[in-house]
This record gives C-alpha cells, structure tokens and sequence, in this order.
C-alpha cells in the first residue's frame, strides 16, 4: 500500500489526537481515584497549622522573625513594592481583618501591623486552580509548590483570597544579598510562597519564624494530636482565621 | 501547503497591506523576546494585578472565536440561505481568533518553555486544563470544516456527507469555549466582581454581538474594496443579531447593578464603585467606563431604528461602536476590575506598557494575517466558478 504524503499527515494528525484523548481519560479516572483515597486516608496523625498571639506580636524584635525567613529561604529584597516577593510580612488590621473592623475599634486596631502569610488551607483555592500540579497539598496538610513544574500562569495567586503568593517578575538572584545554599533559588516567571519551613520540619526542627521570635508570640504544632500544645492553646482561648467565610479553612489561626 | 499558492497573488494594495502585517509581526517577537529574556516586569503587571492586557485580550478574542456560531447556527440548522456566503468568513474569523487567544495565553506564561506541562501532568482539577482541551478542539473542528469545504469547493464537486456532523458538533463546541472561559474567572471565591453566575451567558450574548459587529464591518470592507459580495440580506440579518444581543447585554449588566447595589455587601460593591465612580483616588477606569457606556448607548440608539440600522453606513458606525465599546469593558475594565481592590485592600494601578502594546500588537497583526491570506485563498475559489 503507497502511503501519500497526505495520507501520513493525516495519520500522524489522528495518532496525536488518540493520544491526548487517552491522556485526557487517564487523568479524569486518576482524579476519581485520588478522592477515595483522600477518603481512605482520612485519619491523618499529623496536621500541621499555627497559632500567632497578637498580643505578644506587638513587642519589639518583630521583624527579626521576618529577617529570619527571608534569610533562609532566600528571598529577594525587591526594591519595587509593586514586584515585592513575600512569604512572611505584615498587614495593617483592617486589610487582614476587613470583617472584624468597626467604627469603635479602629482608635485602637486600625493600622497595627498583623503578620500574614499562606494559610495552608485545608481546601485550598490554589491548589484547586493549578493546571499542572505545580502546588499541591501534602498529607501533613503544608501547601507545597514544585518550582520546575511551575509554568508562571499565576491562576493560583489570582484564585487566592489572602494576597500570600508572590510572582517572580524578574530573576530574583540579584536581588539576594547572601545566598543560602542550603535552600534553592528561584527562577524568573514562578511563582512562590511560605511552605511552612517544610525542609526544617523534615529535621524535626521548628519553622524558622516561630524560632527566631520573640516572646513566644507563633506556636506552631500538629493541629490532629489532641495533646498537642497547640491544641491546647485553641481549646483555651479563643480565635480567629482569616476570611472564614470562604470555606478554605485556613490552619493559621489568631488569637486577638 | 493548502491552496496556499492563492495567497500569493495580489494587487499593490494587497502587498503594502501584507508589509504592514509582516512588520507589525516582527516588532512584537522582538517585543516579546524582550519578555522573555528579562520577565514580565517588562510589563505594567504587578503583585495585585498579576493579570492584564494579555488576559483580557485572551477573554475578547475567545468571545470573537465563539461568535461564529451565529452564522453556522442559522445556515446550518436554520437553512438561512442568506448566510451561504459568510457562513465560512464567520468560520474562519472564529478559528483565528481562538489562535490569537491562545497566543494571548502564551505571551502571559512566565515560562512559557514548559506550558506543555498542562498535557504532560494534566489536572482536570483545574480549568485552564479544560481551555485548553476546548480550545484546541475548537481550532481543530474549524479547520477541518474549512479545509473540507473549500477543498470541495475548488474541485467542484458536494462537500464530504461526513462533514455535516462534524459542523453540528461545532456549535455546542462553540458555546463550550465561552463558557470555560467565563468559568475560569467566575468560579474564584477571592474575587467577588467575577463571582456571579451571569458571568458565562453575559460573555456570551456579548460576544454574540461583537463578533457579527466585525463580521458586519469586514463584509462591508469587502463590498467597498469591490472584492466580495457576501449580499445585503446577510448584513441585514447580522444587524438584526447583534442588535438583539446588545440589548441582552446592557440587560444583563444592569441585572448585576441591581444586586450589587441593593444588597450593598461592601466587597462585590468596591470594584463596580471602583470602575465607575473611582476609589481611595484611583480613577484610572472611570473614563474608559463612562466612555464605554456612552458609546453603547450611540449603537444601541443607532441598532434599534429600524431605519438607521439598514442604512449600510450608519449601521457600519454603530459596529464599529459596539466593537470598541465591549472592548473597552470585556476586553479590558472586566478583567482589570476583578483586581482591584486586591484582597488585601489594595487599589492598585496598572498600566500595561509599551513593551505590552508591542506584544499585542505583533498577536492582533497575527490573526490579521491569517485571516487575510485564508479570506484570499477563499475569495479566490470562489472566483474559480
């Protein structure tokens, strides 16, 4: 049989399209068996989340712990505040708490700084946005992002309710005044965000923020062991997360 | 390559005009290499509005794509043998505007070099996965469709039985590209100005009656050039639709007002407040809004008229209005606006930059070209009969 020039092109054409299609098949039952398994695997032992006491956050040395994660995870200072990188910064009250706000309370709240960053929602937005699964969700509940899968189309800091992903605009390795080796650099056109120090975890270590803070203001624990201190502090006193009302359920929780 | 010889041949005019397209083309790559070397701080873009102009384009064009429909739909299920002749014009229109948001979406990735990790680990998750799978089908029927018909066509004999179906099925398809589209933006609990549900049929009738404007515009270019004739009775008929849709869409932007402003919840108020009157000082929208109103109210005024509407030189005027007055709103303040304030409360600015305009400008010139050399091989056939 003579196979024309055509006849290929139009083959080739059909083989492709078999092909996407046995892709697009293979990943709709893929995503129908993640969710059973999510279902089975229900009983978690560790949940990672924090608790930040903004009364003690008001104290002096704050930014040492802002320092601190911008240190170790080398974050660029971007002089332009439109194109800043942030992981850990803070927020005037009434931008974090917009709710919360009265006409009674701004004397004494309005424009107090808040430290904010990724709330390692239990349903994030951004993981459900993502097209690649370049930020995804870990057992542990930490929201990680892969930066080589990463393809810069910004739909998960667009989808999240909290401002806390930041898109690199430009190579941000200028802008490190010293690299730490131990943890990567970005590239330019990803984007980033906190990830809860999972490098530190995985060495039993505390985050780094939580460590370099003064007065004990940021507990960070296992939110599923009942005996934890950080459950204790939730079980005593009362506190709030940021925008609730949305249903991501973030695991950063303040005490006001 | 298909009957591409055809585009070859033409007057001075046509060449100048092919030059202007070449260039145009040319300055964006350089535009957009410069984007690529450096990053998109090339661009207006920024922390709270991550996405701008490109987007926006990607969002009109996917409506000019999907407003092919209202040609195909007519003459196909309808048999409005009026639109036998811009019945494929509208065909080709619709593909090569689905390419030039597709190249929209491509210029706003921040490395572009790894979009195929969209198909390489796909997440059905997420419905940038379904656009693009809508997206490429739609590209994908559409040439088929306008492969097998000008090849029928230029052999001169009935088009291929099998056709038929696939035509039909390009239809709902082109519903589907809209609707992802406006699913993208109006699925997203952060930001409150897209959340509404009228969002997909809004895109819809609104891109129902800037597509046919285009269409209108560019049948009567033809006429004028002397080139083709696609008849009176279809612009007449075309009229009629975007006059009808126009009028859905100011319904349906008042439908919005309505809520928003009566239930006065304070986040979903804040950007229309934003777009229309201005906030914290930032009033960077407030004419093009304003403008944008004015000017579909002229082609509103201008369409119902019965008198005006068929009078082939006021009805230009009014397609030419409505084109710019939904671009004004769909193809930019609709995206911009979802953005600001931030979630954070932030009433940022952006202005998309040289470099950004340059880019645009090489994508538009783009669809142009291909829409010129594809309107060439096409009117070329047909004169063969």
């Amino acid at each position: 049989m003579k196979i024309t020039r055509k006849d290929f092109l139009r083959l080739s054409g059909l083989s492709l399209l078999a092909l996407a299609g046995g892709k697009a098949v293979r990943a709709v039952t893929d995503l129908a068996g993640a969710s059973a398994t999510a279902v089975a695997g229900s009983a978690k032992t560790v949940r990672w989340g924090m608790v930040i006491d903004l009364g003690k956050w008001r104290g002096q040395g704050t930014d040492k712990c802002i320092k601190a994660c911008d240190a170790a995870h080398n974050i660029p200072q971007i002089p332009d505040p439109a194109r800043e990188v942030k992981w850990i910064w803070e927020q005037p009250f009434e931008t974090v708490f917009p709710s919360e706000q009265t006409d009674y309370t701004r004397q004494t709240y309005a424009g107090r700084p808040i430290p904010v960053m990724c709330n390692h929602c239990a349903d994030p937005a951004c993981v459900r946005v993502c097209p690649t699964g370049a930020t995804w969700k870990r057992e542990d509940g930490i929201v990680m992002m892969d930066w080589h899968r990463c393809i810069g189309c910004k739909y998960c800091v667009v989808a999240c309710p909290y401002g806390a992903r930041s898109f690199n605009f430009s190579d941000p390795v200028p802008y490190i005044a010293q690299v730490t080796p131990e943890f990567p650099t970005r590239s330019k056109g990803v984007v980033e965000k906190c990830n809860f120090c999972a490098e530190r975890l995985a060495q039993g270590k505390q985050p780094v923020c939580v460590e370099a803070c003064p007065d004990k203001s940021m507990i960070f624990g296992n939110l599923a062991d009942p005996n934890s201190e950080i459950r204790q502090v939730l079980g005593s006193r009362f506190s709030i997360r940021r925008k609730p009302e949305l249903g991501t359920q973030p695991n950063i929780f303040y005490i006001v | 390559m298909f009957m591409f010889e055809k585009a070859l041949v033409g007057g001075r005019k046509y060449w100048i005009w092919i030059g202007i397209l070449l260039a145009l083309i040319f300055l964006g790559s350089l535009a957009y290499l410069r984007q690529a070397t450096v990053g998109l701080v090339v661009t207006g873009l920024s922390h709270d509005v991550v996405w701008g102009l490109y987007i926006s384009q990607f969002v009109f064009f996917i409506g000019l794509g999907a407003s092919a429909v209202v040609v195909v739909l007519p003459y196909y299920l309808h048999d409005w043998k009026a639109f036998g002749k811009t019945t494929m014009m509208g065909e080709i229109l619709g593909m090569c505007s689905v390419i030039v948001a597709m190249l929209f979406i491509f210029v706003s990735m921040g490395q572009p070099q790894r979009v195929l990790n969209v198909l390489l680990y796909p997440h059905p998750n997420s419905l940038i996965f379904w656009d693009l799978t809508v997206l490429s089908g739609y590209v994908l029927l559409n040439a088929v469709i306008t492969v097998t018909l000008l090849g029928a066509k230029h052999e001169g004999v009935p088009p291929p039985k099998w056709i038929k179906p696939v035509i039909m099925l390009s239809i709902p398809w082109a519903i589907s590209i809209h609707t992802v589209t406006a699913f993208i933006l109006s699925g997203l609990a952060a930001r409150p100005f897209w959340l509404t549900p009228i969002m997909a049929p809004r895109f819809l009738v609104s891109a129902f009656s800037s597509g046919p404007a285009l269409l209108i515009i560019l049948i009567l270019i033809l006429r004028r050039l002397k080139v083709f004739d696609a008849g009176l009775e279809a612009v007449k008929k075309l009229a009629l639709i975007v006059t009808y849709c126009m009028v859905i869409n100011v319904f349906f932007v008042l439908m919005e007002v309505f809520t928003i402003f009566y239930s006065q919840i304070p986040s979903h108020k804040e950007h229309f407040e934003y777009l229309f009157f201005g906030l914290d000082g930032n009033y960077q929208l407030v004419p093009l809004m304003w403008l944008s109103v004015l000017l579909s109210l002229a082609a509103l005024a201008l369409l119902l008229v019965p008198r005006w509407r068929t009078d082939t030189r006021l009805l230009t005027w009014a397609c030419v209005l409505v084109f710019i007055s939904l671009w004004l709103d769909k193809g930019f303040a609709l995206l911009i606006g979802g953005f600001v304030p931030s979630p954070l409360g932030v009433v940022a600015r952006y202005t998309p930059t040289l470099n950004e305009w340059t880019v645009a400008a090489g994508i538009w010139a783009t669809g142009a070209l291909m829409i010129t050399v594809l309107y060439k091989i096409m009117l070329s056939i047909q004169e063969e009969q």
